[in-house]
C-alpha cells in the first residue's frame, strides 16, 4: 500500500488532521492509517466517512488498529 | 463491489455494535445524563450550578488535603474519585485500558495548572459553564464565548501543525497510578470521616461554612460519579472536543452530547425549581463580564492544547493515560497556586492578582503553541 498515515501515540485530533491531510494530498485511492487508541479509531473512521471515503476494513493488530479507507 | 460494500457493512456494524455509546444518540444520552444528574447532585446538596464542576471539585481537593487553605473550598469530592475509577472499569470491561506516558508530560503539567488558574478567574470548568447557563446564570455566556474563543485560537496552532508528540506504550502500572491515587484518597475519607462543624478531621480539611461544606452523601456522589466516569469513558464525552471539532472540521459529533447535558440540565433545573435567570447574585459567580471571558479564553486555550477539558482528562487518565494524568495533578496544583497568591475570583469579582494570572497564562500558552509545531504529516 502506497499511502500510510502513521499516527500511533499522538493524541486527538492529530490521527484525524494527519488523515485529512493526506486525502487532501492524494484526492482518491486507498490510504492505511495506524492508530493505537479506540478513541482515535472512531475519530479517524467517522471523519473518513464524513469525507465521503468508504471504510474498507478495521483490524485489530496487536497494540495498532489498522484502518483502510478509499475513495475512487 | 459486492464484496466491499458487504465489508463495509461488517465493519460498521461491528463498530456500532461494539459501542452504542460512540453514536448519535450515544452521546447525547450520555449528556442528558450527566445534565440530569448534575442537577440531581445539586438537589441533595453540591453547591448552587455546582452539580459537578471538575475544576471546583479538584480545587476542593486540593484544599482538603492542605494545598491551599482556603477555608471555604475543602472537600475530598467523591465525583472526582468516580470519574476516574468509573472509567477504569469501563475500559477494563472493554479491554481498552491501554497505559501510555511519555508526550510532554511537563508541557501538560503546566497547561493543567494554567488552565485551573483561568477557570478559576471564571468560577467553574467548561461543564460548570454550561450548567451555570442551565441554572439561568447569563455571567456564563461570557464564560462560554470565552471557552469557545480559546478554543479557536487553539484550533489555529492545531492548524498550524502543533503537537504534543508522541506517546508510547508502558508499564501497566503507570497507567494504574492515578486511579490509585483516587483509590487512596477515598480510602482517606472513610479512615477520616467528616465530624460535624470541625474544620479537621485526621489528616483532611473540611469546610466548616461556603461552597466547600455544601455536598451530597457520599455515597451518591461517589456512585454518580462512577456512572458518570463509565458512560463518559464509553462515549469519549468532551466539552473542549465538541468546540474544538466543529471549528476544525465542522463536525457535530461530540456538540450533541453538549447539547443534551445543556437541554436535560434546564429542563431538570425546571422541575426542582432550581432555574433563576439572572446576572446578580447568582451562585458562587461574579459579574465582571471582561474577566469571565478573559478567564475561560485562558481556560479553553489551555483544554485545547492538551487535548480535552478537565472531565475527559480524568476519564483518560482511568484508561492508563499517564500524560492525562500529569494535566490532572496540575490542575491540582494550579487550584493551590490560585487560592495561596490571590488569583481565584469570589462572589466579589476577580482576586488582586487574578488579572496579571490570566495574561502570564495566556503568554505561556502562545508560546507552547507557537514553538511544539511539526511541519505537516511528518510528525
Amino acid at each position: 500500500m502506497s499511502h500510510t498515515v502513521d499516527a500511533r501515540g499522538l493524541s486527538c485530533p492529530r490521527p484525524v488532521l494527519m488523515t485529512l491531510d493526506e486525502m487532501k494530498r492524494v484526492g482518491k485511492g486507498e490510504i492505511q492509517i495506524l492508530v493505537d487508541t479506540d478513541t482515535s479509531k472512531e475519530n479517524v473512521s467517522r471523519a473518513a466517512v464524513s469525507q465521503g471515503w468508504q471504510v474498507l476494513s478495521l483490524l485489530e493488530e496487536g497494540d495498532t488498529y489498522r484502518i483502510v479507507v478509499r475513495k475512487e | 463491489m459486492s464484496v466491499q460494500a458487504a465489508s463495509e457493512y461488517a465493519v460498521k456494524s461491528t463498530v456500532r455494535m461494539k459501542n452504542f455509546f460512540a453514536t448519535r444518540w450515544g452521546i447525547i444520552a450520555v449528556g442528558g445524563f450527566i445534565g440530569v444528574f448534575a442537577a440531581l447532585l445539586q438537589k441533595w446538596g453540591n453547591p448552587g450550578n455546582m452539580g459537578i464542576c471538575v475544576a471546583c471539585m479538584e480545587r476542593d481537593i486540593a484544599g482538603a488535603v492542605g494545598l491551599h487553605r482556603a477555608a471555604v473550598v475543602q472537600y475530598m469530592r467523591p465525583e472526582i474519585i468516580g470519574f476516574v475509577l468509573g472509567s477504569l472499569i469501563a475500559a477494563h470491561s472493554f479491554k481498552e485500558f491501554r497505559p501510555r506516558a511519555g508526550s510532554a508530560p511537563i508541557v501538560r503539567f503546566v497547561l493543567g495548572a494554567f488552565a485551573m488558574i483561568g477557570a478559576l478567574v471564571f468560577l467553574g470548568c467548561p461543564w460548570r459553564a454550561l450548567l451555570r447557563l442551565a441554572g439561568g446564570d447569563g455571567n456564563a455566556i461570557l464564560g462560554i464565548a470565552g471557552l469557545v474563543g480559546g478554543i479557536w485560537i487553539g484550533a489555529f496552532f492545531l492548524k498550524g501543525g502543533y503537537n504534543l508528540g508522541r506517546s508510547t506504550k508502558t508499564h501497566a502500572s503507570v497507567g494504574w497510578l492515578l486511579p490509585l491515587t483516587m483509590a487512596g484518597f477515598l480510602a482517606l475519607m472513610l479512615i477520616s470521616p467528616q465530624i460535624e462543624d470541625q474544620p479537621q478531621s485526621g489528616v483532611l480539611f473540611y469546610s466548616v461554612k461556603g461552597p466547600g461544606a455544601q455536598h451530597a452523601p457520599l455515597l451518591i456522589s461517589l456512585v454518580v460519579g462512577l456512572a458518570v466516569g463509565f458512560l463518559a469513558q464509553r462515549s469519549r464525552f468532551c466539552t473542549m472536543g465538541a468546540f474544538r471539532d466543529l471549528l476544525l472540521f465542522r463536525q457535530t459529533h461530540l456538540l450533541q452530547g453538549l447539547l443534551g447535558l445543556v437541554v436535560f440540565a434546564f429542563i431538570m433545573n425546571l422541575v426542582l425549581g432550581q432555574f433563576n435567570p439572572g446576572f446578580d447574585k447568582q451562585p458562587i459567580s461574579h459579574t465582571m463580564s471582561l474577566w469571565n471571558f478573559g478567564g475561560m479564553v485562558l481556560a479553553g486555550l489551555s483544554f485545547a492544547l492538551a487535548g480535552g477539558c478537565p472531565g475527559r482528562q480524568l476519564f483518560l487518565a482511568g484508561e492508563g493515560d499517564g500524560d492525562a494524568a500529569v494535566f490532572v495533578l496540575g490542575m491540582i496544583v494550579g487550584a493551590a497556586f490560585s487560592h495561596n497568591f490571590g488569583m481565584a475570583s469570589s462572589a466579589n469579582g476577580v482576586g488582586p492578582h487574578g488579572v496579571a494570572a490570566v495574561v502570564t497564562g495566556l503568554l505561556v500558552c502562545l508560546f507552547i503553541g507557537l514553538t511544539m509545531r511539526t511541519k505537516s504529516a511528518a510528525a
